[in-house]
């Protein structure tokens, strides 16, 4: 009953959506308030039937209802509680189930909170919004249904993969979906101003907290991810420019973009006709993403060609979207009126360049991604592209960005002084050049690149800071004016502060773990020791235990510094009996922003157990960084401007007018 | 400045960034791909020792030797050919024998494949996709390895049921079950 039920309110949160999609922009044509309205009780009423389609499935999961294929396919009647609910999302048809019921949320939304929005507006944005959900609700009911029964139900289910069978998988899949589907408000904001044929700096301020939204979630669900990837793969790897990675990088590199040209528009009233090509290029990333990832693509272009159901529809799907709202752009866009002048050397000039280098760096990471694919498509070669390519490319690009993003904050909008910001930077170029004379001189005779790059890490973060206390005039005025004048600033600075001064403490991270990682690999016994960076790990013993649906072999490590014992560390390794399957759990030890990695390998005829340790220095930096870029954005979001709400454009009346 | 020549920096800025970003990809496109072959296209083709590509196969069976300090040495095998390879750090949790494989590395002047990387990115089937269609194109491809089981069919519980649900392709999302693998 609860699978059919769920199935029926998905059928009729499709029916809702198509007059989502059609009656509101009726009644945006004929001027008509009831109709326009009705956008509004339709993406309530359709969140509120996905929700439940939703609840459907997760109820299947945690009854271990194994008539159902997804939960005979996904779950374990011996599978903990948290596995199985997290399990709805751990495969194909209830990601997407996800995916769409986080597109009616954020629809719902802005049915809820868009009461300040014009009618009009409203009702185009809610209209675009349902032309998404149909097309994946379609896409469910058609070619991935969650709730197909079996006819003749197992005993038991087949157990979920146990590389996901870990809290990341609970946390990692919704932030990133809140993030790529956030993104669909943007667009969706987009594609209806090109059809009203308007757009003032009043749109920018609506859409910036919604963009700012996706982007924080999109933030922490990257960094996630790569945190589940580093400590659950059991090789201390936390980027693999894997295309699955670069499907969610390109949504976030757009969409960093976009919220930087926002600002613009917002404050200056100037690059509308790309900001809005960005917020429809930042959602079609994200519709890629999900076509790289959901279509099997990668894992065969033969598997694509040979069962082409799904990767053909998601295509479709992909090329009605980019290519319509491409199409619209193409046509409309001129008609927009250009906005305000500005010298190259200013605030505005600052955030094109910051764009510039982000859609480029975007652009590199696409063509790596997708290169391998059209060329296996178009000859048949098959190659690999992967860290080195990006390294030659995406380093260069990011580099400078960051060499120029302490001066942006600085510089006046339309016509900024370069000297002048130069001259506020010399405390942080001073605090760099230290950073980099001291790490030469300690790391004599190693790489000239890792002290430059921390340099340039502490430049960003020196920089971040100085803005702020060029702001609150710190060290000129007594020091409770300047703590009065740092409560007084408007939050988004701080925010601005937080999210840059995070992009330097992520490069720390990176730099220290690439460079000065060590590692010890080898067989141990018991007894044996291990030095590792300082560090003496002595195995004590291997012991067998038995799991809820597994059987663990554990480790068990005393670690210990000049001669004092630190602390115990049990990596282990796991066997799944019903998938025949084994994953590392690796064992960490935090020290400071540093850790130490074990994770086993094999066990020999001898008994002697192949063993990884790894000591990361400053590793956790990679992930406090993007934390901080998101608390920056949270900061931002905040702000008294956003909060109040966007005042009413001069001339309300304009958008009740038909779009010729 | 007039408008004009404001665009103009504007532009010319944007082409300057956008040759720099293509002259990059273009380097980087000569100097960090790698090819992928079978033991079959290396017998062909034969790869000069010291270039770098990915080798990929089936692990023959019996032929996985673990010598010291965690050196192993197995045949990679494709039907027609075979190609030894040698290999020193930890196997992935999904390495086994008679199952796909891929490793990156290059030739040594013996003859032997000298790993640095092995990986097993794949499902459960165990089968990496370059392997897989090369296996196919070869013609050593058993039909069950990826089919898509029809759960209407048969009862579940058949051995023919549940060897076809071994089979069934896992899309899983953006975890990291699809890049195990190991390196140094």
């Amino acid at each position: 009953m609860i699978a059919e039920a769920g199935h029926y309110a998905l059928v009729l949160a499709l029916a809702l959506a198509l007059i989502q999609s059609t009656v509101p922009m009726a009644g945006a044509r004929w001027r008509d308030p009831t109709l326009m309205n009705v956008a509004r009780s339709t993406a309530l009423a359709q969140l509120l039937f996905v929700a439940v389609s939703f609840a459907a499935l997760v109820t299947l999961h945690v009854t271990s209802d194994f008539s159902v294929v997804n939960v005979f396919e996904n779950s374990h009647s011996m599978k903990p509680l948290i596995y199985k609910i997290t399990g709805v999302w751990g495969n194909h048809e209830g990601s997407m189930l996800l995916w769409v019921s986080i597109l009616a949320l954020f629809g719902g939304l802005v049915a809820a909170f868009g009461n300040n929005l014009p009618l009009s507006l409203r009702a185009h944005v809610l209209v675009v919004q349902a032309w998404v959900a149909s097309a994946f609700y379609l896409f469910i009911l058609i070619t991935s249904n969650p709730f197909l029964r079996i006819a003749n139900p197992p005993i038991e289910g087949r157990d979920l993969n146990p590389v996901l069978q870990d809290i990341g998988l609970a946390v990692h899949p919704p932030l990133l979906y809140l993030g790529y589907v956030g993104f669909s408000i943007s667009f969706s904001f987009a594609v209806a101003a090109l059809i009203e044929g308007r757009i003032d700096a009043a749109w920018a301020r609506w859409v910036r907290p919604w963009t700012l939204v996706a982007w924080i979630f999109l933030t922490l669900g990257i960094a996630m991810g790569s945190y589940w990837a580093y400590y659950e793969l059991g090789w201390g790897g936390w980027w693999f420019w894997d295309p699955v990675e670069n499907a969610s990088l390109m949504p976030w590199l757009a969409g960093t973009a976009l919220l930087h040209s926002a600002v613009v528009m917002e404050k200056r009233n100037a690059l509308k006709v790309w900001t809005i090509l960005l917020a429809i290029l930042t959602f079609s990333l994200s519709l890629l993403g999900t076509f790289l990832v959901r279509s099997g693509v990668l894992t065969s272009v033969h598997a694509f060609a040979t069962d082409p159901t799904r990767g053909v529809f998601i295509l479709l799907i992909l090329c009605i979207f980019i290519g319509g709202s491409l199409s619209l752009y193409a046509w409309r866009a001129s008609a927009l009126k250009q906005g305000g002048l500005f010298a190259p050397i200013s605030r505005e000039g600052a955030l094109v360049l910051n764009n510039l280098f982000l859609t480029t760096a975007c652009a590199t990471v696409f063509i790596g991604t997708l290169y391998p694919l059209a060329l296996e498509v178009l000859t048949g070669d098959k190659i690999s592209v992967g860290a080195p390519f990006f390294n030659l490319t995406f380093a260069p690009l990011f580099l400078p960005l960051m060499l120029a993003m302490p001066f942006g904050p600085l510089l006046a909008w339309k016509r900024g002084d370069l000297l002048g910001a130069a001259q506020r930077l010399t405390a942080a170029g001073v605090a760099a050049l230290i950073a980099i004379a001291v790490l030469w001189a300690w790391t004599r005779g190693g790489s000239a690149f890792a002290p430059l790059a921390i340099g340039l890490a502490v430049f960003v973060i020196a920089g971040a800071l100085s803005d702020l206390a060029e702001r609150t005039s710190l060290f000129r005025v007594p020091f409770g004016t300047a703590m009065r004048r740092a409560r007084g600033l408007p939050r988004s600075t701080w925010g601005t502060v937080f999210a840059h001064a995070g992009v330097g403490v992520a490069l720390i991270g990176i730099v220290c773990e690439t460079t000065w990682n060590s590692e010890y690999i080898g067989t141990m016994k018991p007894d044996d020791i291990a030095v590792v960076a300082g560090y003496e790990l002595k195995l004590d013993r291997v012991t067998q235990r038995q799991g809820p649906n597994f059987r663990e072999m554990l480790a068990q490590f005393t670690v210990s510094l000049d001669g004092k014992r630190l602390s115990a560390m049990t990596p282990s390794k796991r066997n799944f009996t019903t998938r025949g399957s084994s994953t590392t759990e690796a064992a960490l030890l935090t020290r400071g922003a540093s850790q130490l990695y074990i994770s086993l390998g094999d066990t020999a005829a001898d008994g002697a157990t192949a063993v990884r340790i790894y000591h990361k220095p400053l590793v956790l930096l990679i992930w406090f960084g993007p934390v901080l870029m998101a608390f920056g954005g949270m900061l931002s979001l905040s702000d008294r401007r956003l909060r109040v709400g966007a005042p009413k454009p001069a001339k309300a009346l304009r958008g009740l007018q038909p779009a010729e | 400045m007039t408008r004009k020549q404001r665009r103009l920096t504007m532009i010319g800025g944007s082409l300057a960034v956008l040759a720099v970003a293509a002259a990059l990809v273009l380097n980087a496109m000569r100097d960090s791909i790698v090819f992928f072959s079978t033991p079959t296209m290396v017998a062909e083709k034969h790869i000069a020792a010291g270039k770098r590509f990915r080798l990929g196969g089936l692990v023959q069976p019996g032929s996985l030797v673990r010598g010291d300090n965690l050196v192993v040495t197995f045949t990679v095998a494709d039907g027609s050919a075979a190609l030894p390879v040698s290999y020193k750090g930890m196997l992935p949790d999904l390495f086994r024998e008679g199952q796909g494989v891929v490793a990156e590395g290059a030739l040594d002047p013996s003859g032997v494949f000298k790993a640095d990387t092995v990986l097993a990115k794949h499902d459960e089937t165990y089968m990496p996709r370059e392997v897989a269609d090369a296996l196919k194109k070869q013609g050593h491809w058993k039909d069950d390895y990826g089919a898509k089981p029809d759960y209407n069919a048969k009862p579940p519980g058949t051995p023919e049921a549940s060897r076809a649900a071994q089979g069934a392709p896992q899309a899983d999302q953006g975890a990291p079950q699809a890049k195990q693998g190991v390196s140094q």
